[in-house]
């Protein structure tokens, strides 16, 4: 019960956030929307047992990454004119409908439970699944090791390509 | 009456499509890259649905990487956004047409 309140809470705020970034004029909006989405997802990871996964959005996305949003919106400035000429004349429609029409498959599946293509377990286990810091480093430095490693080069490698692009000047000819 | 993993997963068919449809619609280029990450948070909701209806936690592990990637993406995106604006004084995607043949 108590779950079932949250998810229809957390989801309402979820798709609130979701629709603001899409919809807000300003970024800054935009950006806030988008905090409001990360942190109702947040909950729902602690409400499925990811509670280091939670604690880490909460931390990297709602923390770093949407600073460095809010920073970069500042830098380049939020109050710019919306250009109102519109070139996509058919194509607005258009992504409406299709959305419309993955929208009602996925509704459908929802309704008839047909997630045949994966077969679910026969019963959850929590404990199977209870995402603590422990559980969840056992298989990241076991079975997982490789790519941890990898995902470091790829952080040192990102950190370097902003660095080398933000102290770029471009030469002049 | 119990929520089933179903359900997270069409919440977070649901905030894709709108992550989706915000990447077709918006031409500022901060916005197009925020609804990329609304995007992958979709995916990580649907990883942790998907771990927990399986009994498996790697679901959790590749949600993880996903995280890391997600934030090497936004540092260097941003900062190719910035150097675009410091070029061109712009950050609408319609407006750079250098590489139209």
């Amino acid at each position: 019960m108590v779950e079932l309140a949250l998810f229809a809470l957390m989801g309402l705020g979820a798709l609130a956030g979701a629709v603001t970034v899409v919809m807000a004029r300003n970024p800054v909006y935009s950006a806030m929307g988008l905090l409001a989405t990360l942190l109702s997802v947040a909950v729902l990871y602690v409400v499925q047992l990811a509670h280091l996964v939670a604690a880490v959005q909460v931390i990297v996305y709602a923390g770093a990454v949407l600073t460095l949003f809010l920073f970069v919106i500042m830098l380049i400035g939020v109050d710019q004119v919306v250009d109102t000429d519109e070139r996509l004349r058919y194509q607005r429609p258009l992504v409406g409908g299709v959305a419309g029409l993955i929208i009602l498959f996925a509704a459908a599946l929802t309704m008839l439970g047909d997630f045949d293509w994966v077969p679910p377990a026969t019963v959850m286990n929590p404990d199977a699944t209870n995402g603590t810091v422990e559980a969840v480093a056992v298989p990241l430095f076991t079975d997982w090791v490789l790519a941890f490693e990898a995902t470091a080069l790829l952080l040192t490698v990102a950190a370097a390509g902003a660095i080398a692009l933000a102290a770029y000047r471009r030469r002049r000819v | 009456m119990i929520v089933e993993p179903g359900w997270y997963m069409a919440l977070a068919a649901a905030l894709f499509l709108i992550g989706a449809m915000g990447m077709l619609l918006r031409r500022n280029a901060l916005v197009m890259f925020m609804c990329i990450e609304l995007m992958l948070n979709a995916v990580n909701l649907t990883l942790i649905a998907a771990g927990r209806a399986l009994n498996d936690l790697n679901g959790q592990v590749a949600v993880f990487f996903i995280l890391v990637v997600a934030a090497a993406e936004v540092v260097v995106g941003l900062a190719i956004i910035v150097s675009i604006f410091r070029l061109r004084a712009t950050a609408s995607v319609d407006e750079l047409s250098e590489l139209k043949g």
